[in-house]
């Protein structure tokens, strides 16, 4: 589904990826981990898109097309979805506008027909109930007075209504109590499909007790310096980042 | 400059006879007033950045036959579908009772008028009407009070109550080309009484004009009014409108100043806080393409202890619009406690336009809390990268945080009918979809 050869990204002249090379096949669930400065929410940005960072080398592939030639709206309406780690405001637009435009432009995009507003409700409602969420929260402002956790619950909804085929999660879990979490993670879980991979990008364990990587990453100083199965978190965990970072070793 | 075709119309109104003695009296202030000042020129502080040349030099004279084609059905999208409002129909400046619906009465609150009022409320003209708007403050309401022909008189009673909203809707359509029109609207509140009124300025086509309103807001002790301006005159029209408002103790003052139309406009809602214990609040939104001129001048003057006044102008700029925003509050030495607010925030949306923003605040009393702040900016990238990023192409993302940008500021107006329906023109303009506005 995703192939990333030897991608390297600079944000203001600063080289932060330096060759990353990560496969995701269809199905499967991979965490990005690392310590801050790593790269690992960068490596999350580029895949969607954002304009700050600039692409200097290598190569991504999703379902065989080329993922850097494309707008970040192509990206998603492709099935490529972020959920931030700072989720934006947009004081003005409704929650449940900004989806329904969302969804109807992936659908409009892929040659399907649009859902009218009374539909896209239902559809709304199952979703709503999958993160636990109220319906009061459609009608204010994208993510605008949301508490830390209601912006990440958010995030989730936008993920259930958009059904992306990639979904990265970057440090979906920071901020967020075990109730939230937990939330979150059922909603990432209730998603997960043969035919869908997930990338979580995360700095800490935690979240992976609920969601359950195949495989894990680590992330240090721009390029992947470890990969193993979801034991590799628990070693992390025990025995902190020196352990394959070296002593502040890549710590930026 | 020259102002010729507006003195011949002073000339021969001060010859008018059939008014009066106080009323001929007070055209004659503003007739000598104007032809001795003549309109402002931009070393004028307050049109520093509005030049009135371009209308020193229309070639317009005041409209004495209203004409024009004026339907139920041409005014129909400008109502907010509310026959229960009272709807005063203005066609190229004079009243159309034809059109007008009386809407649900309420006891001690009479709207009618200035032709019917000068008959009926004599009495109430003559007290109030050039005693907020002197001739002195400025050309245009000089002018405007040396000629209006028609307009507006609504007198609230000692606690009466307006269960409606009044709508004084003024429409031009082709028949106003080349014309003037300068409607005078006075409103009385007397004690404890409170009104929602609205005032259209809109137009069916694309005639050049000039309309010079005047606005006078009387707020008695307890006195609520709230007063919404609806600009959309035809694209290639001039406008120029004084709101005015002296207010009583513990009287509220709410004012909303929406526009998008005119070649050249410039609006002045200014209220004296002349007693304690009031509240203005002056909010708006302009926003303007092409080559238009859109100008706001607001003025706060805190004269009495514990008042507060809160205001928000959001504008939006695109193609060489021009916009401009002078905020002025002044706060007197005993205005102790004033607790003011202002802000003024501007989205240009290309490189071209250009926002003049003058907060101006003058405080003379040492114990106030007064804060105002303007911004500048275009469109978000962080918001635009986020919308895209679920897939929203970038023009529609685009459309959607302007709107969002100016919807912002219209959360402001309580009547839902007209906020509703401000929200849809607004989204409209953005959107492409049918662009009315």
């Amino acid at each position: 589904m995703l192939k990333i050869q030897g991608l390297r990204a600079t944000v203001s002249d600063k080289e932060i990826l330096k060759g990353i090379d990560l496969t995701v096949n269809a199905g499967e669930v991979h965490a990005v981990m690392g310590p801050n400065g790593s790269g690992k929410s960068t490596l999350a940005q580029v895949l969607a898109g954002h304009p700050a960072y600039t692409v200097t080398g290598g190569s991504v592939e999703f379902d065989g097309e080329d993922l850097l030639e494309m707008d970040p709206e192509v990206r998603a309406q492709k099935g490529v979805f972020l959920a931030f780690q700072y989720p934006v405001e947009i004081p003005g637009v409704s929650n449940a506008y900004f989806l329904r435009t969302a969804y109807n432009e992936i659908r409009k995009a892929r040659g399907e027909e649009e859902v009218d507003p009374m539909d896209f409700l239902d559809i709304m409602e199952q979703k709503l109930k999958m993160v636990e969420m109220n319906d009061v929260m459609l009608n204010r402002s994208v993510n605008t007075g949301f508490s830390g956790g209601e912006k990440k619950r958010n995030e989730i909804l936008q993920m259930a209504v958009l059904e992306p085929k990639l979904a990265i999660l970057d440090e979906t879990d920071s901020g967020l109590d075990i109730d939230a979490l937990r939330v979150v993670a059922n909603g990432v879980n209730a998603l997960r499909r043969p035919d869908r991979s997930t990338i979580v990008v995360t700095h800490y364990q935690r979240l992976l007790n609920y969601i359950v990587p195949d495989f894990v990453h680590v992330l240090a100083n721009g390029r992947i310096v470890k990969s193993g199965g979801k034991e590799l978190a628990l070693e992390l965990e025990a025995k902190g980042y020196d352990w394959v970072t070296g002593p502040q070793g890549a710590a930026a | 400059m020259t102002t010729t075709a507006f003195l011949d119309d002073v000339r021969a109104a001060t010859e008018r006879d059939g008014e009066p003695r106080w009323l001929r009296d007070l055209r004659a202030r503003g007739a000598e007033r104007f032809a001795a000042v003549g309109f402002p020129t931009t070393r004028d502080e307050d049109w520093k950045y509005t030049s009135a040349a371009p209308i020193a030099e229309l070639d317009v004279r005041a409209i004495s036959e209203p004409g024009g084609e004026v339907t139920r059905a041409s005014i129909a999208p400008y109502t907010f579908g509310q026959d229960g409002w009272t709807t005063l129909v203005f066609v190229n400046g004079r009243y159309d009772g034809e059109l007008s619906t009386a809407g649900l009465a309420s006891a001690g609150v009479r709207v009618m008028p200035l032709e019917q009022a000068r008959e009926e409320m004599d009495d109430v003209l003559r007290d109030a009407l050039g005693s907020i708007c002197d001739v002195e403050q400025n050309a245009f309401i000089a002018l405007n009070t040396a000629l209006f022909a028609d307009g507006a008189v609504i007198h609230l009673g000692k606690d009466a109550v307006a269960t409606a909203p009044i709508h004084l809707l003024f429409i031009a359509d082709a028949a106003a080309a080349k014309g003037a029109s300068h409607p005078r609207v006075l409103i009385v509140a007397e004690r404890n009484s409170k009104a929602t009124v609205l005032e259209s300025y809109v137009a069916t086509g694309e005639a050049v004009y000039f309309t010079n309103a005047v606005t006078e807001v009387s707020l008695a002790d307890g006195a609520s009014v709230t007063h919404l301006k609806i600009q959309r005159e035809s694209p290639r029209a001039y406008h120029v409108g004084t709101i005015d408002a002296r207010q009583g103790r513990d009287s509220h003052f709410v004012s909303f100043s929406f526009a998008t139309g005119a070649a050249l406009s410039r609006t002045n809602v200014w209220t004296i806080l002349g007693g304690e214990g009031c509240g203005a609040t002056l909010n708006g939104l302009y926003m303007a393409d092409g080559t238009q001129h859109v100008d706001h001048q607001t003025r706060i003057e805190h004269q009495k202890e514990n008042c507060y006044s809160r205001e928000v102008y959001r504008g939006v700029l695109d193609d060489t619009a021009h916009g401009v925003f002078n905020g002025k509050v002044y706060v007197h030495p005993e205005a102790q406690k004033t607790d003011g607010k202002q802000e003024n925030h501007t989205l240009l949306l290309s490189p071209r336009a250009v926002i003049d923003t003058k907060p101006q605040l003058e405080i003379f009393a040492d114990d106030v809390k007064c804060t105002h702040g303007a911004t500048v900016g275009r469109i978000d990238n962080t918001s635009l990268f986020y919308m895209k990023s679920r897939g929203v192409s970038a023009l529609r993302a685009r459309q959607l945080l302007t709107y969002a940008f100016a919807a912002d500021v219209l959360e402001q107006i309580e009547l839902e009918p007209v906020r509703a329906s401000l929200e849809e023109l607004t989204l409209a303009r953005f959107t492409g979809a049918n662009a009315a506005a």
